[in-house]
C-alpha cells in the first residue's frame, strides 16, 4: 500500500451505510384474523396489501374484516370474558400480561424491525423507543392486575367487559400495548383494529400472545379500514370504546356511541406549543424543539408543532436550529444512522405537501435543508416556516408530519393567550431556567401533558390524555387502568 | 471593552445556561451513530492523526521520551501507510530531547506549563515555567487555569492569567487547559471555555488527565458548543482538546462524530482537534490491523511505548 498523505485539512466525514439486518424477521405473505385464538379467513373474503413506505415494496396480504368478523370476534370476547377471563384469579391474569411482555422483549429486535419496514418509521426510534415502552407498558399493568382494590381505596372495582380499540398508525405496536395491557389487568377482553397501513406488528403480537397461551377469545386481532373500525364501534355488544387517532373520526365514534351504554376513551389530535423564554438552555432548548417535531416524521399527536420563542432569542435559536436541521439525516428507515424515516404512506405526504404549498402561498418564509432525499418511497425533509401569523392554517390545524411554525412573543401573558389559543389541547413543552417560571406556566396552560425543560418523554405510569378537542380519558398510570373499570 | 483582537468582551457571570439532563440527551444521540465500513477506516486514521501522545510523570526520563517520539512517528511499521500522531505532550524539562528526535517529522511538541497540574503558583512562577518550555522549543503550550479563583468567581483574575501566559508564548499556540474535574457543573465548564477563548486561547483542553471525570463527552459536547458560538460571535476558529479517559477506538469515533455534527468537517483536522491520550493510539491500531486482516490481534503485537 503506497504511503498516504498525512491528512491536514479538514475532510467531509460522510457516514456509511448501516443497515439493521432482516434476515432474522419471519413474516407470513398473508395474514388472517386472529380470532377466538385462532387464525381464521375472513367472511369478507377480501384482503388487501401492506406496503413499505420506505420503497412501497408489499410486505404482506392482510385480511380486511367486515361486520360478520367483527362479530364473531366479539361474540369470542364475550365468551372468553363470560366463562374464563372474569372468573380467573387476577393474579394469574397477571402471569399471562407478565408472559406477553417477557415475549415481546425476547423478540424485541424483531418487533422493531417489522415496525420500521411497515411504518417507516427510524429503527434507531423502534429500536429504542417503541418497542421497549410498548414491553414496559405490560410490565406495568400486570403489576397491577392482582392490586386494583389498592389501586383505587375504598371503591368496588369490576371490570367492564369486551373493549373494542382502534389504534392509529403513528406508533403502531406501542399503541396495541397502551390499550391492550391495562384493559386486560382490569380484567376486560378485547377486540383490537390496528390502522390499514400498518397491521404487521399487532398481528406479530397476537402470535406473541398466542405463543403465551392466553385463553382464547381474551384478545382478538381484526384487521381492515374504517369500515372495520365502524362496525366494532357500531357492535351493541362492546362495553367501551378506546380509540386514538383524527378529531374527525374521534367526533364520528362519539356520535354514534351517544344514547348507548357504551364507555369511551378518545385521544385524538394536537397542535402542542414548545415555548423557549429568553433564560433558557438555548442549545438543549434546539435538541428539545427538533425531538418535539421531528420525532417519527412529526407523526406524533402531541408533536411541539408549534414553536414559540421570546423575542430577545429569536434570531439565535432559528440560526441554531437550522444548524441542527442541517445535520439531520434523513432517508432508509433500516439504517441505524437514519434520523428522519419514511412518511406512513401516500395520503399522509399529499396532505403534508398540502399544507406545505398553503404556507409558501401563504408567504410565509420557509426552510428545508440541502438534504438528498430517496427516489422510491414517501419522504418530506424537515422543515420550518418562520413569521406565521396566528390565524394561518398552518398554525392551527394538525398537519402530522415534520413541519413546525415559528413565532415569536415578548411577554408571558401573551405566549400563554396564543398558546392556549386553540381547539386543541393535548401537549405543551416550557424552556426556561427558572423553576418558578415553569410551575406558573404549567399551572396555566391547557393541555393534559406539559414538559419542562425536555420534550416526548413517555412513561407507563404517566397519564397521558387531552383537553378539548385532542380528546378526554387518560391512558397510562393509574388513570389509565381506571378507565377500564366500573368504580362503586 | 474591547481587547485587542477587536471583538467585544461579554459579562461572563452572563455565560448561556447549559441543562445537564438535555446534554446527556444530545451526546446520547452522537452515541447512537452507527460508523462502519469506509467511513470508520477514515475516522480511524483521522483519529490517529489527532493524538497528542502523552507521557506526564514525575519518573518521566530522557530514555523514556525519546522512545515515545519514536513511537509518534512510527505507529506500527508492519503496517505501511499509517499517519504519524499530531504531538507529542511532554514536561518542559523534556521539550528539548523531544524536539530533538521529532525533528523534521511534522509532530509538534506541546509542554505543559503555569505550575501543571495544579496551577498553584504565583504568576511570575507560571510566567517563568511558560517562558522556559517555549525557549526550549515547545511548538505548543498546554497550560492550566486557576480552579481555585474561578471556583470563587474572580473571573477576571483567570482571563488575565490566560491573557498574561498567551502574550509569553508568542509563536506557540496556547491550549487552555479548564481541569472540568474540578469545575464540577456544566455552567462552569461553559463559563470557563469563553473566558479562555476570549483571553486568548488558541486550543480549549478538558482534563489534565490526573483528575477524574476528565474528558466525559458532556463536557466536551459543552466545550464545542462554545467554540461554535465563539466562533459565530468573533469569526475567530479556536481548537478543542478533550483529554484524559479516551482509551478506545469507539469513544474516539463517538467524539469524532460529535465534532463533526457540532461544528462540522471544518474541525476534522489536527490543527482543530486532538485527542490527549496515551493508551487511544494502540486501541485504533488495533482496530486499523482487524479491519486490514479480519483477525484481532493480541495486544502483545503493539508496542507499548
Amino acid at each position: 500500500m503506497a504511503a498516504k498523505k498525512t491528512i491536514n485539512q479538514g475532510v467531509e466525514w460522510n457516514y456509511s451505510p448501516a443497515l439493521e439486518s432482516t434476515s432474522h424477521v419471519k413474516l407470513k405473505s398473508k395474514y388472517d384474523l386472529y380470532i377466538d385464538g385462532k387464525w381464521v379467513k375472513p367472511q369478507s373474503k377480501k384482503y388487501f396489501k401492506t406496503i413499505n413506505p420506505a420503497n412501497e415494496d408489499v410486505l404482506a396480504e392482510v385480511a380486511h374484516a367486515n361486520e360478520k368478523d367483527v362479530d364473531l370476534a366479539v361474540k369470542a370476547a364475550r365468551k372468553a370474558y363470560r366463562n374464563v377471563w372474569s372468573k380467573m384469579a387476577p393474579s394469574e391474569r397477571a402471569k399471562y400480561i407478565y408472559r406477553i411482555a417477557r415475549l415481546m422483549q425476547e423478540r424485541a429486535r424483531e418487533l422493531a424491525v417489522i415496525e420500521s419496514l411497515d411504518a417507516g418509521k427510524v429503527i434507531r426510534e423502534s429500536r429504542d423507543v417503541d418497542v421497549p415502552l410498548a414491553c414496559n407498558h405490560f410490565f406495568y399493568y400486570a403489576g397491577w392486575a392482582d392490586k386494583l382494590e389498592y389501586a383505587f381505596p375504598n371503591r368496588k372495582v369490576e371490570a367492564l367487559g369486551v373493549a373494542g380499540q382502534i389504534i392509529p398508525w403513528n406508533f403502531p405496536l406501542l399503541m396495541a400495548a397502551w390499550k391492550i395491557a391495562p384493559a386486560l389487568a382490569a380484567g376486560n377482553t378485547v377486540v383490537l383494529k390496528p390502522a390499514e397501513t400498518t397491521p404487521l406488528t399487532a398481528l406479530k403480537l397476537a402470535e406473541i400472545i398466542h405463543d403465551a397461551g392466553l385463553p382464547s377469545g381474551v384478545v382478538n386481532i381484526v384487521t381492515g379500514y374504517g369500515d372495520t373500525g365502524a362496525s366494532i364501534v357500531n357492535h351493541p355488544d362492546v362495553d367501551k370504546i378506546a380509540f386514538t387517532g383524527s378529531t374527525g373520526v374521534g367526533k364520528i365514534i362519539q356520535k354514534a356511541i351517544a344514547g348507548t351504554h357504551k364507555k369511551s376513551t378518545l385521544e385524538l389530535g394536537g397542535k402542542s406549543a414548545n415555548i423557549i423564554m429568553d433564560d433558557a438552555p438555548i442549545d438543549q432548548a434546539v435538541e428539545g424543539i427538533v425531538n418535539g417535531i421531528f420525532f417519527n416524521q412529526g407523526h406524533v399527536c402531541c408533536a411541539g408543532s408549534r414553536l414559540f420563542v421570546q423575542e430577545g432569542v429569536a434570531e439565535k435559536v432559528i440560526e441554531k436550529l437550522k444548524h441542527r436541521m442541517d445535520s439531520l439525516i434523513v432517508g432508509d428507515p433500516l439504517d441505524k444512522n437514519t434520523d428522519i424515516g419514511a412518511i406512513n404512506s401516500k395520503d399522509q405526504l399529499d396532505i403534508i405537501n398540502g399544507y406545505v404549498k398553503i404556507g409558501n402561498a401563504e408567504g410565509a418564509e420557509m426552510y428545508q435543508p440541502k438534504c438528498k432525499l430517496p427516489k422510491s418511497g414517501f419522504y418530506c425533509p424537515p422543515t420550518l416556516f418562520m413569521d406565521v401569523a396566528q390565524s394561518s392554517r398552518l398554525v392551527q390545524e394538525e398537519i402530522f408530519g415534520p413541519v413546525l411554525t415559528i413565532q415569536t412573543f415578548r411577554t408571558v401573558d401573551e405566549v400563554l393567550q396564543k398558546a392556549n389559543n386553540t381547539p386543541f389541547g393535548l401537549a405543551a413543552g416550557i424552556w426556561t431556567d427558572k423553576g418558578s417560571r415553569i410551575f406558573n406556566l404549567t399551572t396555566k396552560l391547557r393541555a393534559g401533558v406539559i414538559w419542562a425543560n425536555t420534550y416526548n418523554k413517555f412513561d407507563p405510569t404517566s397519564p397521558f390524555g387531552g383537553y378539548k378537542e385532542s380528546g378526554f380519558g387518560r391512558e397510562g398510570g393509574l388513570q389509565g387502568l381506571g378507565a377500564y373499570l366500573k368504580m362503586n | 471593552m474591547n481587547n485587542k483582537n477587536g471583538f467585544e468582551i461579554p459579562d461572563f457571570t452572563r455565560s448561556p445556561a447549559v441543562d445537564k439532563v438535555g446534554v446527556e440527551e444530545r451526546v446520547s444521540r452522537f452515541q447512537k451513530r452507527s460508523i462502519k465500513n469506509e467511513s470508520k477506516m477514515q475516522g480511524l486514521r483521522m483519529a490517529l492523526n489527532m493524538i497528542d501522545l502523552t507521557t506526564l510523570e514525575g519518573k518521566d526520563t530522557p530514555g523514556k521520551v525519546r522512545q515515545m517520539c519514536y513511537k509518534a512517528q512510527h505507529l506500527h511499521d508492519v503496517y505501511s501507510g499509517l499517519p504519524t500522531v499530531a504531538a507529542v505532550c511532554v514536561y518542559p524539562s523534556m521539550v528539548k530531547i523531544a524536539k530533538q528526535e521529532v525533528k523534521g517529522s511534522g509532530v509538534k511538541v506541546a509542554s505543559v506549563s503555569t505550575a501543571f497540574p495544579s496551577g498553584q503558583a504565583p504568576l511570575d512562577v507560571k510566567i517563568m515555567d511558560t517562558k522556559f518550555a517555549v525557549d526550549q522549543g515547545a511548538d505548543e503550550i498546554d497550560m492550566v487555569i486557576s480552579r481555585g479563583r474561578f471556583l470563587s468567581a474572580d473571573y477576571n483574575f483567570v482571563f488575565d492569567e490566560i491573557a498574561t501566559i498567551k502574550e509569553v508564548c508568542g509563536k506557540a499556540r496556547l491550549k487552555v487547559i479548564l481541569e472540568t474535574g474540578e469545575l464540577v457543573t456544566l455552567d462552569n465548564v461553559r463559563r470557563a471555555s469563553d473566558i479562555a477563548m476570549y483571553a486568548g486561547a488558541d486550543f480549549i483542553k478538558t482534563s489534565t488527565g490526573k483528575i477524574q471525570p476528565a474528558a466525559t463527552m458532556q463536557v466536551t459536547y459543552t466545550m464545542l458548543e462554545a467554540i461554535r458560538d465563539f466562533m459565530n460571535a468573533t469569526g475567530k476558529q479556536i481548537g478543542m482538546k478533550p483529554a484524559g479517559g479516551i482509551s478506545n477506538s469507539k469513544l474516539a469515533l463517538h467524539n469524532l462524530v460529535m465534532v463533526n455534527e457540532t461544528l462540522g468537517s471544518k474541525w476534522l483536522t489536527n490543527e482543530w482537534f486532538r485527542f490527549g491520550a496515551s493508551s487511544l493510539a494502540n486501541d485504533v491500531l488495533m482496530q486499523i490491523m482487524k479491519a486490514e486482516t479480519g483477525v484481532y490481534q493480541s495486544s502483545d503485537y503493539f508496542a507499548i511505548d
